[in-house]
This record gives structure tokens, C-alpha cells and sequence, in this order.
């Protein structure tokens, strides 16, 4: 190989399936020549379950758990977007009190992925002391989804056609108390990291990924808007309500590590604003639309697809008129996000690829399925 | 302030440093001590499963309808009945739940029309062995038996 240094050998290193930073169980083959890194393979499945199979032999109600299984730390995301889904193959849509509970559920959820991501990229990069802060208010969160559908993490919280559970009494309290306080606590991340020079010697011009890149591989939510480009799928095809809300899609036009990161950070910020406005004006009314005892969509298909904390996550459904899907497909953010980890990690130093794999924002339960 | 002033002052630093200390005070703690203080779940957790039975007089509620079966994604519950020949109502025999299949989703819990199965907020649901997992209908509605290690 021409690039290698002097006589040195080509090194095959496996990282993973077992290593701490890898978020999962994803085993990455490298090709060394000392420090530096030629290429990449990933070898994924290791987690596989086959849920779009499930899918085959359960009712469409009776699927709707496992979604949360896949991107179980952003379960309220996965079950909206496949209620979506199979909503619009019924032709049938939540009513507007549902719609606006499922915003503030959702995007809560997106600041407890986003914190989560926060908190584990850091401890890879070597920050220990911001884990325990993002997970004091991922805490809080949790607590939300618990009081309202008596799970924190799987939480099975929507329902096809409108929502299961009514609000508790408390419910908008605790939402707004949340908001009030958490922006302080961003700053307090934005204290400890941003400005860092640690953190930015080991950040800035890590994990290149143009818009370009970006659009050939297909990967999507914060990579690709830290390289510049304003898509997020809220504002480009709104659902559940989103087109009322006032909120920005935060870009940055580096594509390095260090602009995804502080892409996500002002993606919270944007999460609360969303929260406030929905949690202040939830419509009175009925929580689930009519005629959803029997879910029995006609002979049709439909994808529904809805911006995931990580990217783009779609569902696509064909009916064959039954109870049960004929077949469900997912696009998930964190495999298509994935395959571009072999240009963003070619060249760079071993050291890097853990961060590199870390900004990509990966959950392995849904890479894998 | 230039760059290379803070880089030398080490502001960004000393200003994390801040933050940390901050926190250090016993207001701010948010550990769980938990074997000796048990936290409080919310109501609505969906935790261990209970067969209610009306406290009058002690008969099950539940009018063994299979509800709970058919809606069950993982097809865990099995309800056993006879049909009483006098009043001709089907009648509870047995109640199988198998718990270490369970994912807690709680559509059994909506399924129900009388409100018989529950899941309720005990969440320490570890035993020793599997079987120790499948609760039969007297486990479902007087709770776990506690199980001793072989
Ligand atoms: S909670 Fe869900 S998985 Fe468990 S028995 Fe009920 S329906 Fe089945
Ligand atoms: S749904 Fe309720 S009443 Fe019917 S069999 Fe199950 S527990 Fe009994």
C-alpha cells in the first residue's frame, strides 16, 4: 500500500464487539499502520431480533411495543412513528389534545436521547463529570414518562389513533417546571465543554463529513445538519402538530465533530421552546380518535417518516386487509448513520475513532433489529 | 479577551472547575440509597401483575373472558375455566402468567373489562429460578411466595 510509512505492516485490530466505547455491541475491524487508521469495517447484527419479522404474526396494536425496543433510549419517537404510520394507512388521525401531548412527550424524549448522547460522548472523550449532570436531568424527564404511562424506557406511551393514558393531574407543572429549569443546566454542559480546550483539541476537525458525503450515504438528523444543511423533517413535512410550533433547525457549516456537538446542545434549547408553546396551549377534547377498537387497515401501504433524535425514521407498512401487517419495514437513522463511519474514520488516529463513533450518535438495538 | 490569554489563564478551566464545585453541596444530592430507602414509583407504574379479587367476599373479579390472552403480544397468560352448568357463566380455574416473558407493555391491563388483572407498583420481581417466574393464580392474587436458594 502506498500510504503506509516505510516498511511498517498493515495491522488488523478488532475494536469491539465488547469494547465500552462502541455503545453496544458493534464490532469495528481496523486496518492500522501504527496509530493511524486506513479503514474500517463494521460487522453489526449481533443484536439482531428480527422485529420487522415479529411484525408478521402480531396485530398492529400488539406491535407496538417492540418498536420502543429498537432506539430504546428514544422509545416515544419510535412508537409516533410507527402510530403514524399505521394511522395514515387507516386514514385516520389523533385528535388535536393527543397530537399536542405527543409533541411534549417526544420532545422530551429528544432532550433525554440528546442528554444521554451528550453524557456517554463525553465520558468516551475522557469527561467523566458531565455523565452525572446529564443524567440528573435525564432523571427528571424519565420521571415524566413515568408518572404518565408507568414506564421509563420501553414506555409503550402511544397509542394507534390518539393516546391510552390521560394526563395526570400535575402533569403541565412538572412539564414547565422542567422547562424553567433546564436551559440553566445547558449552559452549565456548554460551561464545562464548549470552551474546553481539551475538549476542542480533540473535537475540531475530527470526523469531516460534508454535506455532500452526507447526502451520498444518506445519513441524516444533527451529522447532517452540522454540515450545513437546514433539513430536519419537522419543518420540511410537519406531523402531529409540529407546523404550529415556532422553533429554529439549528446548522452548523464545519461537518467536524465539535458542530454536531454543538448542534445537539442547541437542538435542546430548540426542544424546550417546542415544549413551552405546546405545553401552554393543550386543547381540551378526546384523547384518541374514533373507531379504533379493531384495527383493520384496507389492502394499501403507507411510510410515515418523522425526525428521531438521531435522523430520519421511517416506517414503511403494507396491509393485505388483515389484523396483521403483511410487512413492516424501518428505516433507521442509526444504521444508515453508521455506514458512514468508514469516511469519516479513514486517516484519522485510533484514538479518534471512538470519538467518531461516539458523534455519529448510534444505538445498536436499532442498527440491528 | 484574547484566545491565547484565556487559553494562559486557564479560564475555561477554572470556570468548569466552578460548576463542579458548585455542586458539591448536600442539597444537590440526587443519589438513591436503595435497599434501605425504597423509592417511591409513580402510580401508574406498571410493575408485577395482580389478579383483584373483591375484598367482600373474596372471589375473583376476574369473569375469565381470554381478553387478556388474545391481546397479549407474547401470548404469556393462559386462563383456564369451566362453564357452570347451573348459572351458565364461565368460571376461573386457573391462571397462568408467565412473568419472565413479560415486557410490562400493559395491554393486558387495558384488555380487561373489569378491571381483574393489574399491574401493579412492586417492581422487585427476581427469584431464584424460572419457574419461580411462572405465577400461578393464587401468586397473582396473594403476591409473590418468597423463594428459598437451592
Ligand atoms: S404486560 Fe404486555 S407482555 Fe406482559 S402479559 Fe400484559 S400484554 Fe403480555
Ligand atoms: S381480561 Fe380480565 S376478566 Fe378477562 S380473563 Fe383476563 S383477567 Fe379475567
Amino acid at each position: 500500500m502506498a500510504d503506509t510509512f516505510l516498511d511498517a505492516q498493515e495491522l488488523v485490530l478488532n475494536m469491539g464487539p465488547q469494547h465500552p466505547s462502541t455503545h453496544g455491541v458493534l464490532r469495528v475491524i481496523l486496518k492500522l499502520d501504527g496509530e493511524k487508521v486506513l479503514g474500517t469495517e463494521c460487522v453489526i447484527g449481533y443484536l439482531h431480533r428480527g422485529v420487522e419479522k415479529i411484525a408478521e404474526h402480531r396485530t398492529y396494536a400488539q406491535f407496538a411495543p417492540y418498536v420502543d425496543r429498537m432506539d430504546y433510549i428514544s422509545a416515544v419517537s419510535n412508537g409516533l412513528g410507527y402510530c403514524l404510520a399505521v394511522e395514515k394507512l387507516l386514514n385516520a388521525e389523533a385528535p388535536p389534545r393527543a397530537r399536542a401531548v405527543r409533541v411534549i412527550l417526544t420532545e422530551l424524549n429528544r432532550i433525554a436521547s440528546h442528554l444521554l448522547w451528550l453524557g456517554t460522548h463525553a465520558l468516551d472523550i475522557g469527561a467523566i463529570t458531565p455523565l452525572f449532570y446529564t443524567f440528573r436531568e435525564r432523571e427528571e424527564i424519565l420521571a415524566i414518562f413515568e408518572n404518565y404511562c408507568g414506564a421509563r424506557l420501553t414506555t409503550h406511551a402511544f397509542r394507534i389513533g390518539g393516546l391510552q393514558y390521560e394526563t395526570y393531574s400535575g402533569f403541565e407543572e412538572q412539564v414547565k417546571r422542567f422547562c424553567d429549569t433546564f436551559p440553566a443546566h445547558v449552559d452549565e454542559y456548554e460551561t464545562l465543554l464548549t470552551g474546553n480546550p481539551i475538549w476542542r483539541d480533540r473535537l475540531i476537525g475530527v470526523g469531516l463529513l460534508t454535506a455532500e458525503q452526507c447526502k451520498d450515504y444518506g445519513v441524516t438528523g444533527p451529522v447532517l445538519r452540522a454540515a450545513g444543511v437546514a433539513w430536519d423533517l419537522r419543518k420540511a413535512q410537519p406531523y402531529s402538530g409540529y407546523e404550529q410550533y415556532e422553533f429554529e433547525v439549528p446548522t452548523r457549516s464545519g461537518g467536524d465533530t465539535y458542530d454536531r456537538y454543538l448542534v445537539r446542545i442547541e437542538e435542546m434549547r430548540q426542544s424546550v421552546r417546542i415544549i413551552r408553546q405546546a405545553v401552554e396551549r393543550i386543547p381540551e377534547g378526546a384523547i384518541m380518535a374514533k373507531g379504533m377498537k379493531v384495527i383493520k387497515p384496507p389492502v394499501g401501504e403507507a411510510y410515515v417518516s418523522i425526525e428521531a433524535p438521531k435522523g430520519e425514521l421511517g416506517y414503511f407498512i403494507v396491509s393485505d386487509g388483515s389484523i396483521h401487517p403483511y410487512r413492516v419495514r424501518v428505516r433507521p437513522p442509526s444504521f444508515l448513520n453508521l455506514q458512514a463511519l468508514e469516511v469519516m474514520a479513514k486517516g484519522s488516529l485510533v484514538a479518534d475513532v471512538v470519538a467518531i463513533i461516539g458523534t455519529i450518535d448510534i444505538v445498536l438495538g436499532e442498527v440491528d433489529r | 479577551m484574547p484566545e491565547w490569554l484565556r487559553r494562559f489563564l486557564l479560564i475555561d478551566l477554572i470556570q468548569g472547575m466552578l460548576v463542579t464545585f458548585r455542586t458539591q453541596h448536600p442539597k444537590y444530592i440526587n443519589t438513591e440509597q436503595y435497599p434501605e430507602e425504597r423509592p417511591r414509583v409513580a402510580e401508574r407504574y406498571r410493575g408485577a401483575p395482580r389478579l383483584n379479587i373483591n375484598p367482600e367476599n373474596g372471589e375473583t373479579l376476574c369473569i375469565a373472558c381470554d381478553l387478556c390472552a388474545i391481546a397479549c403480544p407474547e401470548n404469556l397468560i393462559v386462563v383456564g375455566s369451566v362453564r357452570n352448568p347451573e348459572t351458565r357463566r364461565k368460571e376461573l380455574t386457573t391462571f397462568t402468567y408467565d412473568l419472565s416473558r413479560c415486557m410490562f407493555c400493559g395491554l393486558c391491563e387495558d384488555a380487561c373489562p373489569v378491571d381483574a388483572l393489574e399491574l401493579t407498583q412492586d417492581f422487585e420481581l427476581a427469584s431464584f429460578t424460572r419457574e419461580g417466574q411462572i405465577w400461578d393464580r393464587q401468586m397473582l392474587e396473594e403476591g409473590p411466595r418468597p423463594s428459598p436458594y437451592r
